[in-house]
Formats: C-alpha cells, sequence, structure tokens
C-alpha cells in the first residue's frame, strides 16, 4: 500500500469547503460589527474611576460592626424566607411531578401540570417577586411565595423526568399483586425516585437561599433589603460585609447539601 | 380452572396482530410451557390473563369468574389471586427483601398499613417460611440490589407466592441468569408448584428447560397456537413448525452434559454465583 492511501484526516464536519469559508468569514464579520456597534464613552469611564476606587477599598475594608442588627435581622429573615420557600415548593411539586411524567399520568393531567411548570419556570424570579411585592405589599411574605412558586417549576420539572426514566417493571409488577394507584406510587416508584428527589430539593434550597438576596432588591425582603438599604446610602463598607456573608452562606449551603446528597444513594 | 376463549389483541398502530384467536384450558396443577420464536406473543398472552395488557377481543374465566369483564376494582381483587414472576425480576430494589416480598400482600392491606409497613403477624411469618423454601433465610433486611440475579429471581418467586395465589404466571424466569442458575430457578418453580399444586403458565424461550420441567407444551407462532400437547410428542417436526428450519438434533448431546454437572448443585439453598448487581 501506497503512503497517500494510509494518510487519514478526521472528515469535515461541514463537507463542502465553500460552505466552510463562508461560514467563517460570517462569524468574523459579526464579530467585528459586534464590537463596532458598542458605544463607550471613555469620559464616564475616567469620570467614575474616583468612586470605583472608593468601592474597592471599602470591599477590601468590609463593616460588619455599624449595621450589625440589620445584617443579622435580613440574614435571619432570607435563611427562613428560603426554608419555608423551599419546604412549601417540595410539598406542592410532588403531585405536580406525579402528574407531569408521561408514564404515570393521563393526557389532560399531564398537559395540565406541564402548562404549570412552564409557567412557573418562564419567569425570572426578580419578575415573579415584582408581581408579587405588588400584589402582597413589601416584606418577606412577597418573597417565601415567589421563592415557592419558582421552586415548583425546578423541582417538579427535574423530578418529572426523573420518573419518565425509572424502570417500569416494578410498577408492573406491583400493580400483578393486586396493589391500588396509591401503592403503585407510594412502593414503586417512591422509592425509586426518593434520593433524587431529596437531591434536586437540597440543590433548590441553597439556590433559593441565592435567589432571596436578589429578590430583596425589589421589596421582599431578606437580606437582599438590607443589601440595597447599604448601597443607597453609598455605605459600601457594609455592603461589602454582607456580601461577603452572602459568600460564606453559599459556600457553606452548597458544601452542605453536597455532602448529604452523596449520602442519599 | 383457567379458560381461555378466542383471545385475540391488536396493539394499535401495528398490522399483525400479537394474539390472534387463542383459545386453551389448563386444569389445577397444572405446567404448562408457552414456547416460541421472538414476538410470538408469548408475553403479551401471559398479560392478558392478568389484564395488564388489555385484550382486544376474547373471554379469560379463572375459577369461574370472567376476568375479561371486571372493572378496576374487581380487577385489583382477581390480581391477587394471580402470582406472577418476571423476566428482570421486577423486585424494588431500594427496597428490603422483606419489604419485597410483603409487597406481595399490597391488595390485602389498607394504603396506610402498607405505607407504615404494618402488616398482619401472619404475612411476616408467611414471609419468612418463605424466604427460607426458597434458600434466602436470614436476607430479610438486605437491600434488593444487593443480590445476585438468582438471588433476586428468588425473591421473585417468593413474592408471588406470598400472595398465595390460585394461579402462576411466569415470563421468562431465565432469560436473564446463566445457565446454571437457570435450572436451579426453574427446579424451584417446578417443585413449588407441586408442592402447593399450583398450576403455572410459564414462557420459555429455552426448549431444554421447558421440556424438562413442564409435562405439557404449548407452542406459540405469529400470536397463534400451533402446537398443544404433552412434552412426549415435542419432535423436530413439531419444533420446526414453532420455529422454523434448523438443525434440532445437534444440540441434544450438550444437554446430556450440563444435566450431570446439575445434580451435585441441587437443592435451593446453594450459593447463586449469578450476575453481580
Amino acid at each position: 500500500m501506497n503512503d497517500a492511501a494510509l494518510r487519514w484526516r478526521r472528515p469535515p464536519m461541514i463537507a463542502n469547503p465553500w460552505w466552510r469559508a463562508a461560514l467563517w468569514l460570517g462569524v468574523g464579520g459579526y464579530l467585528i460589527a459586534a464590537v463596532g456597534s458598542l458605544e463607550i464613552n471613555w469620559q464616564r469611564i475616567v469620570a467614575g474611576m474616583p468612586r470605583a476606587l472608593e468601592f474597592v477599598q471599602a470591599m477590601a475594608a468590609p463593616d460588619f460592626v455599624s449595621r450589625a442588627d440589620q445584617i443579622i435581622d435580613g440574614v435571619l429573615e432570607s435563611l427562613t424566607m428560603t426554608l419555608v420557600a423551599t419546604v412549601a415548593g417540595f410539598v406542592l411539586s410532588v403531585p405536580v411531578a406525579l402528574g407531569a411524567a408521561r408514564n404515570l399520568a393521563p393526557a389532560p393531567v399531564y398537559l395540565f401540570c406541564r402548562a404549570i411548570i412552564a409557567v412557573s419556570r418562564s419567569f425570572q424570579e426578580i419578575i415573579i417577586a415584582i408581581l408579587f411585592v405588588a400584589m402582597l405589599g413589601f416584606g418577606p411574605l412577597a418573597g417565601v411565595v415567589t421563592l415557592a412558586f419558582a421552586s415548583i417549576g425546578f423541582i417538579a420539572k427535574l423530578a418529572a423526568e426523573d420518573i419518565e426514566a425509572m424502570d417500569t417493571r416494578p410498577l408492573e409488577a406491583i400493580r400483578a399483586t393486586g396493589g391500588s394507584w396509591a401503592q403503585v406510587i407510594h412502593w414503586a416508584v417512591k422509592p425509586q425516585v426518593m434520593p433524587r428527589l431529596a437531591g434536586i430539593t437540597l440543590y433548590r434550597l441553597d439556590i433559593n437561599f441565592r435567589e432571596s438576596a436578589i429578590i430583596g432588591i425589589v421589596g421582599a425582603g431578606g437580606i437582599g433589603a438590607t443589601l440595597n438599604t447599604a448601597f443607597d446610602r453609598y455605605e459600601f463598607d457594609t455592603a461589602a460585609a454582607i456580601l461577603l456573608i452572602i459568600i460564606i452562606i453559599v459556600l457553606m449551603a452548597e458544601y452542605l447539601s453536597g455532602m448529604l446528597r452523596a449520602r442519599l444513594r | 380452572m383457567l379458560e381461555i376463549e378466542g383471545l385475540s389483541k391488536h396493539y394499535p398502530g401495528t398490522a399483525a396482530a400479537a394474539l390472534d384467536n387463542v383459545s386453551l384450558q389448563l386444569e389445577g396443577g397444572e405446567i404448562i410451557a408457552l414456547i416460541g420464536p421472538s414476538g410470538a406473543g408469548k408475553s403479551t398472552l401471559i398479560r392478558c390473563i392478568n389484564r395488564l395488557v388489555e385484550p382486544t377481543a376474547g373471554r379469560i374465566v379463572l375459577a369461574g369468574e370472567e376476568l375479561t369483564a371486571l372493572r378496576a376494582r374487581e380487577l385489583r381483587r382477581a390480581r391477587r389471586r394471580i402470582g406472577m414472576v418476571f423476566q428482570e425480576f421486577a423486585l424494588v430494589e431500594r427496597l428490603s427483601v422483606m419489604e419485597n416480598l410483603l409487597s406481595g400482600r399490597l391488595g390485602y392491606v389498607g394504603l396506610w398499613r402498607s405505607v407504615l409497613r404494618r402488616f398482619p403477624q401472619s404475612d411476616i411469618t408467611r414471609a419468612f417460611e418463605l424466604l427460607e423454601r426458597v434458600g434466602l433465610e436470614g436476607y430479610a433486611d438486605r437491600r434488593a440490589d444487593t443480590l445476585s440475579g438468582g438471588q433476586r429471581q428468588r425473591v421473585g418467586i417468593a413474592r408471588a407466592l406470598m400472595q398465595a395465589p390460585e394461579l402462576l404466571l411466569v415470563d421468562e424466569p431465565t432469560a436473564s441468569l446463566d445457565p446454571r442458575t437457570a435450572r436451579q430457578i426453574m427446579r424451584l418453580i417446578h417443585e413449588l408448584c407441586t408442592e402447593h399444586k399450583l398450576p403455572a403458565i410459564i414462557n420459555l424461550h429455552d426448549v431444554p428447560l421447558a421440556m424438562r420441567f413442564c409435562p405439557r407444551i404449548i407452542g406459540l407462532r405469529g400470536g397463534r397456537i400451533v402446537f398443544d400437547g404433552p412434552v412426549k410428542q415435542l419432535d423436530t417436526t413439531v419444533l420446526t413448525q414453532i420455529y422454523g428450519d434448523e438443525d434440532w438434533a445437534s444440540m441434544a448431546g450438550e444437554q446430556a452434559d450440563d444435566d450431570a454437572q446439575d445434580d451435585v448443585a441441587s437443592g435451593a439453598a446453594v450459593v447463586d454465583r449469578g450476575r453481580a448487581p
């Protein structure tokens, strides 16, 4: 065999060389046009520099003390909101998840539950929070309702996917013993999806804490409200302290939920 | 005992019928093997009996009760009288062996009692007895997913017997087992059915196993019964009728071979070397 026949290169994804060249040109042209359309105001950047410096300095020297009471209240409020919302979200999402699994629910129920999930997932938490703040007034109640509502879509969607992927043979077996629908769910479905469902819920717990810091900015209570106040007063050192606390709590929550999830198998 | 008359099943969207006008009768204590090529309708036939698959036409009568006419609640009651053993065990893997056995009693226990695992003592006693009988003494609190293939099938059989059934349906009990374990499992099923005078319909793709443990053979092909008779009549002509042309004689030698080995390992309590979980 000669050398030419032994040469091998990976076949290109797009076979036609003209199309390949055109694609590269298109991507390059788009990048140039995109960068060209940015309007960068250098004067504003220069004018903002001193404030940016002040901000960075404040960050380097966080002030935990002068607003300690408000920070503690905010953190406790956020933690309470997170826990209540996650528990409520979990309880409400279980029936939705069962209904949204194609292998368990008849078509009308399936579509209804999928619609609930779609609505819950299509809005960012901030938008939902603005809505509930308008409906329920400022404060943590609006925050709890927001987070619970967002948790339903998250937990129910992932759990429904897990239910759809489960082994259906045990279901058949339980049905064959004369078990009722509820017994099939409890005996054959629950043992299969419980570990993952618990994992999803723990994951949602730490998402909810992070979100509780954000939705506070639109008036839904918690540490976010405290943070927002600090920024409004140009107390960057207090804001820095709050940000550090949020980071530490999120890290701790992630570590803890990771540890718990590893134990559930 | 069991009477099937003109049973047909069409799955929507398929041209050929999975079952086409199947009729058969089963006497008390009779063990039938259902053989036939893949797609012949063996699984469908078995699942039509306890209506895990809804038949399109035909009548099924178990001890005077017409199963095909039952509504949901009565059907659940009737299912309690029919035990079923599955191809890939169909255990609930994350539950313990004991819980899997007790799930055979679900038809008799209310939802809350079953959720709280408050089964009557008689059920628990029976479960311990059956565990011992199938050779899994001391395994009650092991999780099902820690067992080998053969052990899992023993649990599957014990679960079916927990129901104290009047009829046993067995769907390819040996398909995911090694040849030796397959024999032990078939022998166990055969012994238990004989002890309890329990009639059974067993789907098998393994013809030598069927011939060894089942006195009566039914051959299915393309959804129709092409043979129904005592095992003695099952010769190469009949096999060709069921499966199509093949050199049937050439396998005979191999069978005698592992028979000899098998007898060393008789009895149910032998530790399986089945596949790892």
